[in-house]
């Protein structure tokens, strides 16, 4: 089946959505009164297109779950929506008003932070320095080392990360911790927005568990837009309030997550596997 | 004391006796031990104190005030480059061409003096931006044109060393005579060259330990990629180090010019780089970025100048010693990997 396009657009595919429901049937599938709005962004990396034409909002307070294939420009988006990557054409709109993000730094100043995959930590540094890298408490010129290391441990202790020292290099710490610290950095950067690429990508279940709790914790806060990118269907369903598809550098499925099943996203994201291999086999 | 991952001074001394160290005198001895081995430069300490003990025993004039003099002045070109060696090494580069910048800048002081009338103070300047400069472009052909800094500086270095020999035609040059004042200063008098070694050492070594620049030289050499998605200007950083060692060659070439009266073609060179580099790496600098020590570079430079000044104490020939040096950066690189290893996997803690 064919998902309706995002943000009020009509279906793109010939069937309509399974439930008869238009993806902009509920209040929080519409665009209006959005924290974060992506209007028409595209990107090209040479030959090599990684988004065609992307829509999508994100509302206060709502947690909204990016899926998609390997390849499909999930993270390319979010490094877009960061500010790492500037987009070659479209929108990005923040409460309302049109912004460009020229870097990682001015796109935190503005409210939207974000968790990489690759958690961008430093292996080589303790945590409290990769908490604050890039924030660092200065008494110039200076770092003010005791007041990171004291608000650090403040920080870990209140979203339940027990750790026995801030002053360990993050090097000896478990997939789980480190992917907490890296949300700690981002949560505690007066975000308004917290973009998290792949946070459960290779957790066993007890990490997985822990990000997962701090993600309810963070829903529960209610002043927080976050967007997921997961592979995890049923993880998504679980905690985000909405899921997007995002298939061929387009969103092409959107509703709220209690309308929809990892049977659904399952079933659409094989029938485009079997398309794409008919049309080779036709053309081969 | 290396700031990266080693503990903060109040908490080391917060730390309760480790298990299986014991109380009473011996216990308190492991235990200072155990937070010697957490320092990066802990190893070369012990080297350069056991190689002065050594010397000292078999050669008493080791320590007099006159051969003092001398290891500091072998001592001091070495640990200044090395402090800019070691900012380059600790984000991820190197500069094979300082030591040609050494050798440039003295006779660009006296082209400027001697030639152009210059102002013997402003000669001195425009040398050490040429140091700047050097390291600028040093920098842009690295960050911007994306050539290895291996690559770059070792093409630099050779039209550097041309320009030199092109320039003064292969001979030496007298200080102008304008500048022997200030010059004394720069490195004229005996304790110059070292007292200007350990400020700008322990400068550097506060900047890199305590600062959010050498915090952030630290993070791009350990997760480059990381470094920039936490927002840091990675170009930025690589530019000052690269700015800083081509500063640092040309204040020495100047520094050496003066101490020996003379401009001379055949000083600098590789020989001061692969010294800085060495001396940096004994030091306890990983050449793999991420991690380094100034005061440790600093020590490993005073090592390397012990053993070429003790040798010729007690009549050893020059000859073996490039085997000494060899052995000594080979034993010092093993051990600091292997204590990398140890306290990355949390047994010296």
């Amino acid at each position: 089946m064919t998902a309706p396009q995002p943000d009020g657009q009509p279906p793109t595919g010939s069937q309509p959505p399974a439930d008869g429901q238009s993806a902009v049937g509920g209040a929080a599938l519409a665009a209006e009164g959005a924290l974060l709005q992506v209007e028409h962004v595209a990107k090209r990396f040479g030959a090599v297109t990684a988004l065609s034409d992307i829509n999508l909002h994100v509302n206060r307070g709502e947690v909204l779950g990016l899926l998609g294939d390997n390849g499909a420009g999930k993270s390319t988006l979010l490094k877009i929506l960061c500010g790492f990557q500037p987009p070659d054409s479209g929108r990005i709109l923040l409460d309302g008003q049109e912004v460009h993000l020229k870097s990682v730094d001015h796109a935190r100043s503005l409210g939207i932070d974000v968790v990489y995959q690759d958690l961008a930590l430093i292996d080589e540094l303790t945590v409290y320095h990769n908490m604050f890298l890039k924030r660092e408490k200065v008494i110039w010129p200076l770092l003010n080392n005791r007041a990171m290391r004291r608000i650090a441990r403040e920080r870990l202790d209140a979203i339940g990360i027990g750790l026995k020292s801030v002053d360990v290099p993050v090097a000896r710490l478990s997939g789980g911790q480190r992917q907490a610290i890296a949300v700690a950095r981002a949560v505690y950067s007066d975000a308004k927005v917290l973009l998290l690429d792949e946070p459960l990508a290779a957790m066993g279940a007890k990490e997985a568990a822990l990000i997962l709790d701090l993600i309810r914790d963070l829903k529960r806060r209610g002043d927080l837009s976050i967007i997921i990118v997961a592979h995890n269907y049923g993880q998504a369903i679980e905690i985000c309030d909405r899921i997007n598809l995002l298939q061929h550098g387009e969103i092409t499925f959107n509703k709220l997550s209690k309308d929809t099943s990892v049977q659904e996203l399952n079933d659409i994201v094989i029938e485009e596997y079997r398309r794409a291999l008919q049309e080779r086999q036709k053309s081969a | 004391m290396s700031e990266t991952a080693e503990r903060a001074p109040e908490e080391v001394a917060a730390l309760p006796p480790t298990p299986g160290l014991g109380g009473g005198f011996w216990g308190a001895v492991k235990r200072f031990g155990a937070v010697l081995a957490q320092q990066r430069e802990a190893t070369v300490f012990v080297v350069a104190v056991l190689l002065v003990i050594y010397f000292w025993r078999a050669a008493p004039a080791f320590l007099t005030k006159d051969n003092i003099v001398n290891i500091s002045q072998i001592t001091a070109p070495v640990a200044i480059i090395a402090i800019g060696e070691v900012f380059l090494l600790v984000c991820g580069e190197i500069d094979l061409s300082v030591g040609f910048i050494f050798a440039f800048s003295p006779f660009l002081m006296h082209y400027l003096i001697d030639y152009y009338g210059v102002p013997a103070t402003l000669a001195i300047i425009i040398s050490l931006l040429f140091g700047v400069v050097a390291g600028f472009i040093n920098g842009f052909i690295t960050v911007v044109l994306q050539v290895p800094s291996f690559i770059t500086t070792l093409g630099t270095g050779f039209i550097l060393f041309g320009l030199m020999l092109t320039t003064s035609n292969a001979y030496p040059a007298n200080i102008p005579a304008k500048a022997e004042g200030i010059g004394h200063w720069v490195g004229t008098y005996a304790w110059a060259e070292i007292t200007w070694a350990i400020v700008l050492a322990l400068i550097f070594q506060v900047v890199l330990s305590r600062t959010r620049w050498g915090l952030h030289t630290v993070a791009v050499g350990g997760n480059l990629l990381g470094a920039s998605e936490a927002g840091i200007n990675v170009a930025r950083i690589k530019y000052a180090a690269f700015i800083m060692t081509g500063f640092m060659g040309a204040l020495v070439g100047l520094q050496e010019a003066f101490r020996t009266n003379t401009i001379d073609p055949s000083s600098g060179g590789y020989q001061p780089m692969f010294y800085a580099i060495a001396a940096a790496v004994i030091g306890g600098t990983a050449l793999a970025g991420g991690s380094g020590t100034v005061i440790g570079a600093f020590l490993g430079s005073f090592v390397l100048a012990a053993l070429t000044d003790g040798f010729n104490l007690i009549g050893i020939s020059a000859n073996p010693e490039p085997i000494i040096f060899g052995a000594a950066i080979l034993i010092a690189m093993i051990a600091n990997v292997q204590l990398a290893r140890l306290r990355r996997a949390g047994r010296m803690t």
